[in-house]
């Protein structure tokens, strides 16, 4: 498999949106489907430390959905939900996204299918947060995890327990 | 043990970002910091503190003074914050892909 950086970041300073861009080796319909089969959609967001899980998933206009994301030990850590305000299979699927008791607010997700060759496709997914403040926060969610995950000194130092 | 602290809310303040700016050129001491700003000693001697204790200042011995420079490697993972976010998609992204090459696999 090539280990070229095939997923693109677009997060312009200020701004309260990002641009996630992908191409993939794979005809747009096996895309499409990866997106609309609950089946298919927890096998690949489930990683070693995460096992997604699908509780609610209606693929349609006015439908909704609800994921449940556990750690190694099965512990809940996550749930997320949204609605579906879009969905044409092989082109555009538009929800929002949200999760469950995070102080995130909603996000509006626009994910847009386009077949490049009989085996190729690309999918770009524009991300619209509630304020630049919010979206910034959530894209240093992963690196806050990796490198802080039980240390905040910086509480202690700045409001030392009396 | 050697504690990772949040870069993020070190750089969140004016004062600690201008300390960062003004070390980048060059190693200084924390009385030559400290000259640059109208806060008081112990005000900078904090930041100072909390930007050592998140590893983007570094402290370096010459002769009897204590020189403030900065973590070259630190500073460009905070240049670079979205990367981890771009891996996790990318990581997601890969794995779809091969799961979605075998189901065509055993489809055809």
């Amino acid at each position: 498999m090539s280990m070229e950086r095939k997923t693109k970041i677009i997060a312009e300073d200020g701004k309260q949106d990002i641009l996630i861009t992908r191409e993939f080796d794979l005809p747009v319909e096996l895309l499409f489907r990866a997106h609309a089969d609950p089946e298919i959609l927890k096998q690949w967001m489930s990683n070693p430390y995460s096992t997604a899980k699908v509780l609610k998933f209606e693929a349609k206009k006015h439908g909704s959905y609800q994921l449940e994301s556990a750690d190694a030990q099965g512990n809940v850590v996550f749930r997320s939900n949204g609605v579906i305000h879009e969905f044409n299979p092989n082109d555009k699927i538009v929800r929002t996204f949200e999760m469950e008791g995070a102080a995130f607010g909603v996000q509006l997700e626009v994910y847009e299918f386009e077949q490049l060759s009989a085996d190729t496709s690309k999918l770009t997914m524009h991300v619209i947060y509630e304020s630049v403040a919010q979206r910034d926060q959530l894209l240093k969610l992963p690196f806050a995890q990796g490198i802080n995950l039980a240390h905040n000194c910086l509480q202690e130092i700045l409001n030392p327990s009396k | 043990m050697n504690l990772r602290r949040d870069v993020f809310q070190a750089i969140a303040d004016p004062t600690r970002r201008a300390i960062l700016l003004l070390v980048a050129s060059q190693a200084l001491t924390a009385g030559a910091i400290a000259a640059n700003f109208d806060t008081a000693r112990p005000t900078v001697s904090k930041h100072l503190q909390i930007l050592t204790e998140c590893e983007l200042l570094e402290q370096k011995q010459n002769g009897r003074e204590i020189y403030y420079q900065t973590n070259a490697q630190n500073m460009r993972a905070i240049a670079d914050f979205i990367e981890p976010f771009r891996q996790m998609w990318d990581d997601r992204f890969n794995k779809l892909e091969a799961v979605m090459q075998q189901y065509k696999n055993t489809k055809a």
